[in-house]
């Protein structure tokens, strides 16, 4: 017979140990490992790792005109993409909470790009920008149409900022439609009859009632936007001469194009606090406005 | 009444407006479809009408081309295994982590959540560097073990939540009735959690069925590419053959669009859910 002491031990391997196990080999091993890297010339070839301080650093922020572009593409297309999805989110939920017959198609219309994943989506759009955007253009003449997309800086910009929201608003509808649904009706109709604008209702009753799901969908947007790496291989490989290279996808390029593998670690160990301090303020910031009923 | 007429006409506005913005968002799939089964020399002087012959010839070739049959099982066996295995073990150390809250289980805890925030470039270097030396790369079982261990935060933290609402008084009659903890949690915890099963299944498979990046360092043979995978090296290859390109695309969004088709209810629920936790 087993004592009961050594069942509960037997126990807690069994339940715990499998994941446990996964876990620190897939993730703890490896982040732990990359700290150790992101100090040294590893380059994935030679034998002998060199210790080298904080040398990758300094080079990534001071020498380092690459990551720097990528970082600053990064940040813009965050804070651009983060608000415009959330917006056209937030609006189709809106309508979408109203008695429209064709509501349940529309919902469905809408959440289903964010089905098919970022690379066969960046795909699709190459020849979307390339060759639809251009027989819009020859039909109606309207010249934003013309552009050539995907050809410079700002359309390569704007291209990807398309196909993100497209992705994305429909997953945050989602969330802002289940959000709306627990807005108490009476509170509205209240409001109504106490004379307030539709504009007045939706700034000062439903934003304070909904901000959990403010928080929450700000909080996808932007890791989803900061950490976007399939989308932008697919689409514009980081092009036209890496005006819309991503960090996630630098990190990619320093360690696999280049073999600096130290200096990619470091790297990514500083893509890891950004993202680590954004989240956790963003939270934070949301969080404190939350009200409750 | 007066009121009540103003409300229809407003109703029938938004809902003009919201069948357009439909349409507009529905145009790339109009693009992609319409031009998958035209010439070449058709889809570059008529890429906006219908096609003036259909070569349905496009898809036997891209079908061929990609090997889709090869990558659909892969994606599929990745994709079904890696869920199985992952809701059973995140299951399992939620419910012994909510049960058994001892000093070293809250700390584990702790530290699962707080690797929710470690994005993958900062493990994929080191990770692919073991992967080499233990001889994952390369394998099926290398891609799934890295799955599970990428995706036991995420599902560990969701089963935490809900576990924590199971009554424990149904779990302490059994115990009396004699079941062993292991019977207790398969018997009568495993059925309670069902809609947190679904919920992280659902997210699970958009991630892994999706996934590019990591089955793209792991994997090299050829007969082992899953289909986003199969996907980007086709392009590689026929940079600009848009009727072949454009087949390949449709055939690789064609499962996950049923599956969302048949599943939508769920995927919804599993969405709402699973971010309110978040």
């Amino acid at each position: 017979m087993v004592g009961k002491k050594a069942s509960q031990w037997i126990q807690q391997i069994v339940f715990v140990g499998p994941a446990t196990l996964f876990f620190a080999l897939i993730v703890i091993i490896p982040f732990i490992l990359g700290l150790y890297y992101s100090f040294t010339d590893w380059n994935g070839i030679s034998k002998t790792i060199n210790w080298v301080g904080f040398s990758n650093y300094t080079h990534i922020v001071t020498k380092d005109p690459d990551f720097r572009n990528a970082f600053w593409f990064t940040v813009r297309f965050t804070v651009v993409g983060i608000i415009i999805t959330n917006v056209i989110g937030f609006a189709l939920a809106y309508i979408l909470t109203k008695p429209l017959f064709t509501r349940n198609l529309m919902r469905t219309i809408f959440f289903m790009p964010n089905m098919i994943g970022g690379l066969l989506l960046g795909f699709i759009w190459q020849f979307i920008f390339i060759k639809g955007f251009a027989a819009v253009g020859e039909a109606t003449g309207l010249s934003l149409f013309n552009l050539p997309w995907l050809g410079d800086r700002a359309t390569s910009f704007w291209g990807i900022v398309i196909v993100f929201v497209w992705q994305t608003a429909g997953y945050l509808m989602v969330i802002y439609i289940s959000s709306l649904n627990n807005v108490p009706k009476d509170v509205l109709e209240s409001a109504e009859i106490d004379g307030a604008t539709r504009w007045q209702v939706v700034r000062h009753i439903i934003f304070p009632l909904i901000m959990p799901a403010i928080t929450i969908c700000l909080f996808l947007a932007i890791s989803w936007a900061f950490k976007m790496f399939d989308l932008n291989l697919a689409l514009t490989n980081g092009g036209p001469f890496k005006a819309t290279e991503s960090v996630a996808l630098d990190i990619y390029n320093e360690a696999f194009t280049n073999n600096r593998l130290g200096l990619g670690t470091a790297k990514a160990v500083i893509f890891f606090v950004i993202v680590a301090l954004i989240t956790s303020v963003q939270v934070r910031l949301t969080k404190s406005r939350e009200v409750e009923l | 009444m007066d009121i009540q007429k103003r409300y229809g006409v407003r109703t029938l506005i938004l809902e003009i407006i919201v069948v357009i913005v439909g349409l507009i968002f529905l145009i790339p799939f109009y693009f992609l479809l319409v031009n998958s089964v035209k010439s070449f020399a058709d889809i570059l002087s008529n890429s906006a009408g219908l096609p003036q012959a259909y070569l349905w010839s496009n898809y036997a070739k891209a079908w061929t081309a990609i090997d889709f049959p090869t990558a659909l099982k892969n994606s599929l066996i990745v994709t079904i295994v890696s869920n199985l295995l992952l809701v059973l073990i995140s299951s399992m150390a939620a419910y012994q982590m909510v049960r058994q809250p001892s000093l070293f289980n809250r700390i584990l805890f702790f530290v699962f959540v707080a690797a929710m925030v470690i994005p993958f470039q900062s493990i994929m270097l080191p990770l692919m560097e073991m992967a080499s030396k233990y001889r994952l790369n390369n394998s099926m079982y290398g891609l799934i073990v890295s799955y599970l261990g990428f995706g036991a935060p995420l599902s560990v933290f969701l089963f935490h939540g809900f576990v924590k609402t199971v009554p424990l008084e149904i779990e302490q009659a059994a115990r009396v009735d004699g079941s062993s903890r292991y019977g207790v949690f398969f018997r009568i915890v495993c059925p309670l959690m069902q809609p947190m099963f679904v919920t992280v299944i659902i997210l699970n498979t958009l991630w892994i069925w999706n996934d590019y990046l990591l089955p793209s360092l792991i994997l090299s043979s050829p007969e082992l590419r899953t289909i986003p995978i199969a996907t980007y090296s086709f392009f590689g290859q026929y940079t600009k053959q848009w009727d072949m390109a454009l087949p390949a695309l449709v055939l690789g969004i064609t499962p996950i669009i049923i599956f969302f088709l048949f599943m939508q209810r769920y995927i919804i629920e599993g969405i709402t859910s699973g971010s309110v936790k978040g």
